[in-house]
């Protein structure tokens, strides 16, 4: 059981890497990635709402999209999957605001640091991709849970390790069209040719 | 605006992915094979087109504060007619791009076209205006493609173009660039060559 989920989560992190191995959320991830100290706070605000919405939309899927979920209610023959799409982001952006408003009641030094980067999260394709990856391969919710924080806490590496290479690259002399984000472009090629080494690990 | 210049603009002068940096996820994702590359473009295009006209439509009754809710309901409801068509024919296809089909909901094209122009403008306009953005996307899309499926497999839309040494031709394969990182590279380069020659477009420190 313990065994599973540790595999589970070393796979989101290292194998599936979500920007580097499934290029989700490279537009954050590349105009984001100027300074090491932004790229740790959307890192944080990115591990804490796929956690919360790849959970919450995988009870959604069970209970009340996929076929045969609504038989509680008295419609055993409903299938409402076609209706995932629009419900997953919705629950992406609720969650979002409600994280918001949460964390500026109670948390408001957490609320400080992430600023614009909360709001920013529903467009970031991660999140969303998260969740229809759970739906895909068909986790249950403990895996879910896992597979959340997993995938968040891989973007948030590959975004942090990104933004340090640039701040090392401030010092040196890059041809002048290739400046800002061609090489970033090229550096991030780098990076995933890098974690392709993981591919082959079975776990 | 003239029609022209909407439909156009987009695709040579302002191309959404070199120069304004947007939806860039999908690029690299569904670029290996070019039937791929295709149907993404045309799916992109119309969801541009019809979400920005939907919203364009709405926009005066919409309230400021949650039109951006508004805007990803109106995105998300197309790109679900989008799925379904494809899942009905094109049943295959639609297996092989998984879940990048769901992700145009957040593409930023999408977005930043009903933000950027059909909240301002009428039905008509900003159809074409989506359309013409969702093209300058393809177009990337396609060069991009051309150079990964050509080189990477000796083959065009799956149609043999060099021989293979593996099947007695001549040309070796360069199984690089089938790999997915390879396309950063290759948007790299395209971004390189697109600022030398445009160097108005190059980022100062």
């Amino acid at each position: 059981m313990v065994e599973e989920y540790l595999s589970l989560f070393l796979k989101s992190v290292f194998i599936e890497n979500m920007a580097l191995a499934f290029f989700l959320g490279m537009c954050t991830f590349i105009a984001l990635s100027k300074k090491v100290d932004t790229a740790i706070g959307l890192g944080i605000a990115v591990v804490i709402v796929q956690t919360i919405t790849v959970s919450a939309n995988n009870l959604v899927y069970n209970h009340l999209l996929r076929e045969g979920a609504l038989s509680w209610a008295g419609f055993p023959e409903a299938d409402l999957s076609f209706l995932g799409l629009i419900s997953y982001i919705g629950v992406v952006a609720a969650i979002v605001q409600i994280l918001e408003m949460f964390l500026d009641k109670y948390v408001p030094s957490l609320y400080n640091a992430l600023g614009i980067f909360l709001p920013l999260i529903t467009v970031n394709c991660a999140i969303l991709g998260g969740s229809l990856f759970m739906v895909e391969r068909d986790y249950n919710f403990g895996q879910s849970v896992v597979y959340g924080v997993g995938s968040g806490t891989g973007w948030a590496l590959a975004i942090v390790a990104l933004a340090g290479i640039r701040e090392k690259m401030n010092y040196s002399d890059v041809p002048a069209g290739l400046k800002g984000l061609g090489i970033t472009f090229i550096t991030a090629g780098l990076m995933a040719i890098v974690f392709m080494a993981f591919a082959g690990i079975q776990l | 605006m003239k029609t022209k210049d909407l439909l156009l603009g987009p695709i040579f002068t302002n191309n959404p992915i070199a120069l304004q940096v947007l939806g860039i996820c999908s690029a690299l994702a569904v670029t290996s094979q070019l039937k791929q590359v295709v149907i993404m473009g045309a799916a992109v295009a119309l969801v541009t087109g019809v979400s920005s006209a939907m919203f364009s439509a709405i926009r005066n009754y919409t309230p400021n504060s949650i039109r951006i809710i508004v805007q990803m309901t109106v995105a998300a409801s197309a790109v679900i007619v989008a799925d379904q068509v494809l899942k009905a024919y094109f049943f295959d296809v639609s297996k092989q791009m998984s879940v990048y089909i769901g992700l145009i909901i957040t593409n930023c094209i999408v977005m930043g076209r009903m933000e950027g122009f059909a909240a301002k403008n009428s039905p008509l306009p900003s159809f074409i205006d989506g359309i013409g953005n969702g093209l300058g996307y393809s177009a990337m899309l396609l060069a991009v493609g051309f150079v990964r499926e050509l080189f990477g497999s000796g083959k065009l839309f799956g149609f043999s173009i060099f021989p293979l040494t593996t099947e007695g031709g001549w040309y070796q394969s360069n199984g690089l660039l089938l790999l997915p990182p390879s396309a950063f590279f290759i948007i790299g380069c395209m971004i390189w060559l697109l600022r030398t020659y445009k160097p108005d477009q190059q980022e100062q420190d």
